[in-house]
């Protein structure tokens, strides 16, 4: 197994608000192994996008804090980093991709000039025509048609998918070790869903980068990722690798996300959610957060008293975090294995 | 695939994840579920948006505050009989001028004719904030039915009303006032009314103009007309209670911002004219002579500093309780 | 876009033009410019026919209306009704001093106000921040009128405790100063200082508005995202951005105040365009108090258009085909 590219142990933070202390995340730790791609999945809530943006600075620090944890990131914790030695990761070494490419590009500057922005920033040392060469390069990678006219147009002159491939390329102009995309389709119409995601396989291909992918569709994660971590109400209740966790999911909560997912070859007319609703951040309820809406916990004592520890379950890297994980045996296995099949 | 049957299946219950995981089931009823949703602290009180509004303007802590002290400046005016030591028009020759001072109560002062200050500011108070809430009122209906009919019917018509609201934006509203005030309406305080009512009425115009508008095409207002409903009745009761949130933050707004207008066109003296002692009239009075008796004009201004500033505070206090987009946390 | 302006120029001429004949419809229905005159006993009853006849003063309004069009364009506006003053002479001094007040009070309103809105939206929250916002609600509740007093009230005092005239109380200059340009500072301290702190109160506390929304908005985010120093993510992503709703209430602004510095240039007594103004609608004159109003709503107007091509200059989302 080679080093660990991100190493995040422990991580922790809160929101102060009007109606209190919101626990956003609530000791998550994973790792990132280069090359790799992750896939983050959750509920809005569940402290996905949290997790990932504290880790670049990028969560606002009144109302936010991060009480604890640590990141390695090529030998140094990004979260006790002066702040100027983090600013020069971001864009160079650790590059996000946004949800919503619309807002996510500034109005009123050229995206040439945007674009640009982030390749001289980190490399002052370019001179202009080379930055501009270098951005239509890049342009053209991720399959934007003319880059030398898109080059000096403004955002609204792009579609929804083309800004996203802008964006995308803004992300991997200096060629960085890890891309974090955060539901980087979710804001678009399906059909250029599928060209995104293409790009997204192209870059990740260009540049080796390892990849964070935070989502909550899973079709996406089974068609991108090779690990995927399974968030619930700010802590990760599941992580493994694809094969494993897809064919054979050994947490409650990953269950009923396999099972919520409506399958072309099904009995059933219905689709089954998960019921009840995700817990207030600002009032846990005591022991394992996900015991109210648990087919598993059937009301058992520990469920609602005890926080379960995230644990392995056999030699591969399969981690979950369930009192009575051990009763499900991959059960699952015909119909998630279905679930599977139908999606990708 | 089975065919759908002609009506939805007759559900016991919904079914659970336990059919997968073989075990002997414990069949969770709904009702189960909800319970442990409670314990476990989910909300699921159901609040209506003006529950939330009004939760968000009480914590409002300066719009509170204002909102009392507006209460009782407000009870004293209207209560000016009970309140004022003195008429507002009484006149004593043995006490004129006096600086501010407890001798027969006259804890403001008195002017040139020897009338008490305190009084004459609560009636005048009176008188000003009777006018600022009349022509709030009038504006916001002038310029609500203006907009409504603008935005809900569109075409022309809408482009006639608004060629109408822009001529009124187009002249210089001081000067304007003072010249119809001059001709038309000095000195009563209804006239005055209605005439600084017929210059604010725009903005009500224009927002309610956007909201109708922008909600004309909506599904809900096609599905009222399919249900049969008259144009009257769609606009009011359906699109319209969508803009009663700006409506009011606007109308609290324009209270203040007549009190000053009135104020400053009865110190020109095209307003309100004495012997009525608007706020502005006082230090109309007050400022001949060189500014000698300072206490003529600085008190009669106070109030008025005041009344505005609560105003305000309490329009900002309802455009936050209404409108609460701030900080976005994505978790 | 030279379409679009001349598209826009044309709708508010007739707007112009009806609301000058409201105006003047108005003025004349009510007010006899000659009754002053007719009540000074010397004047003999031939005058007084010679001036209506001269001035159509016996005509439906309407025609009057029209005469009084037909001066204003080819006479620069013609002369007023007493005293045969030509109006364009006093209009266009009275003009040129309105401007200095306001186009200093608007240049200091502004430098001012952007630079509390930034920094008040940069420290939300901070002793500065409330310290400013109360600072505005004071300014936009307090009367113009008020608050001039006040401060005449002050450096009156000043003068009568200390000896030391630091500003000037009333009129645009003194009669023979050493030092004009000195002179003439001091004696427009004091107006353009109560003008600019109403501007100030409303400029600043859209800036904070509109900076904070610009500050919390998902490109910002990107911009820090990519690693640019955090000035740079302020100044060329935010700052930038936040400015252009203000240029639109700026220009709004100055148009309104070329007519709406009333109550200000009054109580100072400075001889601008509102003084000119009330005393034309004190003489009941409806021919200076025509002018008046055509100049000022030509400046709305115009200034009304600039706001929209500099807004669409500045934001490309929104340029004119």
């Amino acid at each position: 197994m080679p080093e660990p590219l991100l190493s995040v142990r422990d991580l922790a933070v809160e929101f102060s608000t009007e109606d209190g202390v919101v626990h956003a995340v609530n000791g998550v730790s994973y790792d990132v192994y280069p090359g790799e791609v992750l896939g983050v999945v959750g509920e809005s809530g569940s402290g996905k996008s949290v997790g990932v943006m504290s880790l670049l600075g990028l969560i606002p620090q009144p109302p936010g804090r991060i009480t604890s944890g640590e990141a390695i990131f090529d030998g140094r914790d990004l979260l006790k980093m002066p702040k100027k030695q983090l600013r020069r990761l971001r864009g160079d070494d650790v590059a996000m991709v946004f949800q919503d490419p619309m807002t996510s590009l500034n109005p009123v500057l050229r995206v040439g000039d945007q674009l640009g922005e982030a390749i001289s920033t980190h490399r002052p040392e370019l001179k202009r025509g080379q930055v501009r060469a270098r951005v239509i390069q890049l342009l053209e990678l991720v399959g934007v048609p003319n880059p030398e006219t898109r080059y000096s147009q403004y955002p609204h002159e792009y579609s929804g998918g083309m800004r996203q491939r802008a964006m995308i390329a803004m992300a991997i102009a200096n060629e960085p070790k890890l891309l974090i995309a955060d539901e980087p389709t979710t804001a678009l119409d399906v059909t250029i869903q599928a060209q995104v995601i293409e790009v997204l396989k192209a870059a990740q291909h260009e540049t080796h980068a390892a990849t964070i992918l935070i989502t909550h569709d899973l079709g996406l994660v089974a068609e991108l990722c090779d690990r995927v971590a399974v968030m619930y109400a700010g802590r990760i209740v599941e992580m493994g690798d694809i094969y494993t966790i897809f064919a054979a999911p050994r947490h409650p909560y990953t269950i009923g996300l396999m099972q919520s997912l409506p399958r072309l070859a099904a009995e059933n007319e219905w689709l089954q959610p998960i019921t009840g609703q995700p817990p207030s951040l600002l009032n846990m309820p005591p022991g394992c957060p996900f015991h109210p809406r648990c087919f598993l916990s059937q009301g058992r004592l520990p469920c609602r008293t005890d926080v379960p520890e995230l644990r392995s379950i056999d030699e591969r890297a399969h981690l979950t975090r369930c009192h009575y994980a051990d009763e499900l045996h991959g059960q699952g296995a015909a119909t998630t294995a279905a679930a599977v099949e139908g999606v990708s | 695939m089975s065919e759908r049957s002609a009506q939805p299946p007759h559900i016991e219950q919904p079914p659970t994840s336990a059919a997968i995981v073989g075990e002997p089931q414990v069949a969770m009823q709904m009702d189960d579920h909800l319970e442990l949703s409670y314990d476990s602290g989910v909300d699921l009180k159901a609040r209506s948006q003006w529950g939330y509004a009004m939760r968000r303007f009480l914590r409002h802590r300066l719009a509170m505050g204002s909102l009392v002290v507006l209460l009782f400046l407000g009870i004293v005016a209207l209560f000016a009989d009970f309140f004022a030591p003195y008429a507002f028009d009484e006149p004593d020759f043995l006490s004129i001028t006096l600086p501010p001072t407890t001798e027969g109560n006259h804890f403001f002062g008195t002017d040139f004719l020897g009338r008490d200050s305190l009084s004459r500011i609560i009636y005048g108070l009176r008188t000003s904030l009777w006018v600022a809430l009349v022509v709030s009122l009038l504006a916001t209906l002038i310029g609500t039915t203006v907009g409504a009919v603008a935005g809900y019917f569109g075409g022309w018509v809408d482009n006639g009303l608004m060629r109408l609201t822009d001529l009124v934006l187009t002249l210089p509203g001081l000067a304007v006032l003072l010249t119809i005030s001059v001709y038309v309406g000095q000195g009563d305080p209804k006239r005055v009314a209605i005439i600084l009512a017929l210059l604010f009425w725009t903005g009500f115009a224009r927002i309610v103009r956007g909201t109708f508008l922008s909600l004309r095409e909506k599904e809900f207002v096609e599905a009222a007309k399919a249900s049969g409903a008259g144009d009257g009745r769609i606009i009011l009761r359906h699109i319209l209670p969508n803009a009663i949130g700006p409506i009011i933050v606007n109308a609290t707004l324009i209270v203040a911002a007549a009190i000053l207008t009135e104020a400053g066109l009865s110190f020109l003296g095209f307003g309100v004219q004495p012997p009525n002692p608007a706020l502005g009239v006082l230090i109309n009075e007050g400022q001949s002579e060189g500014l000698k008796f300072w206490w003529l004009v600085t008190f009669p201004g106070l109030v008025i500093v005041l009344i505005a500033l609560c105003i305000n505070f309490i329009g900002d206090g309802m455009r936050d309780a209404l409108d609460p987009t701030q900080r976005r946390i994505r978790a | 876009m030279t379409t679009y302006i001349l598209r826009r120029l044309l709708y508010s001429i007739p707007v112009l033009f009806a609301a000058s004949f409201l105006v003047f419809a108005m003025v004349s229905a009510t007010g006899d410019p000659l009754g002053t005159l007719k009540m000074t006993p010397n004047i003999s009853q031939q005058t007084i026919d010679l001036i209506t006849e001269k001035k159509h003063l016996d005509e439906p309004i309407p025609i009057r209306y029209f005469y009084w069009l037909e001066e204003a364009l080819t006479d620069k506006f013609g002369s007023t009704i007493i005293g045969e003053r030509p109006i364009w002479d006093d209009l266009s001094r009275v003009i040129g001093n309105t401007l200095q007040l306001v186009i200093a009070a608007e240049l200091i309103a502004i430098l001012v106000a952007v630079f509390i809105g930034v920094y008040s939206a940069i420290r939300q929250y901070s002793a500065f921040d409330y310290s400013a916002t109360t600072f505005s609600f004071l300014g936009l509740s307090t009367p113009v009128f008020w608050l001039a007093l006040m401060l005449q009230v002050l450096v009156v005092n000043i003068f009568l405790a200390y000896d030391v005239r630091i500003f000037y109380v009333s009129n645009l200059s003194s009669p023979d100063p050493d030092n004009f340009l000195l002179d003439r500072i001091q004696h427009l301290a004091l107006p353009v200082i109560v003008l600019a702190i109403a501007s100030i109160a409303q400029y600043s506390r859209f800036m904070r508005a509109s900076m904070l929304e610009v500050i919390n908005s998902d490109y910002v985010r990107t911009a820090r995202a990519k690693g640019l120093p955090e000035r740079t993510v302020i100044m060329k992503h935010g700052f930038r951005n936040a400015l252009i709703p203000l240029t639109t209430v700026i220009a709004l602004n100055f148009g309104a105040l070329l007519g709406g510095a009333i109550i200000t240039e009054t109580i100072f007594s400075l001889d601008g365009m509102g003084l000119y103004f009330i005393t034309a609608l004190n003489d009941a004159d409806p021919y200076p108090i025509m002018a008046w109003l055509a100049i000022t709503s030509i400046a709305i107007v115009l200034f009304n258009l600039i706001a929209d091509i500099a807004y669409g200059f500045l934001d490309p989302r929104v340029r004119y085909e």
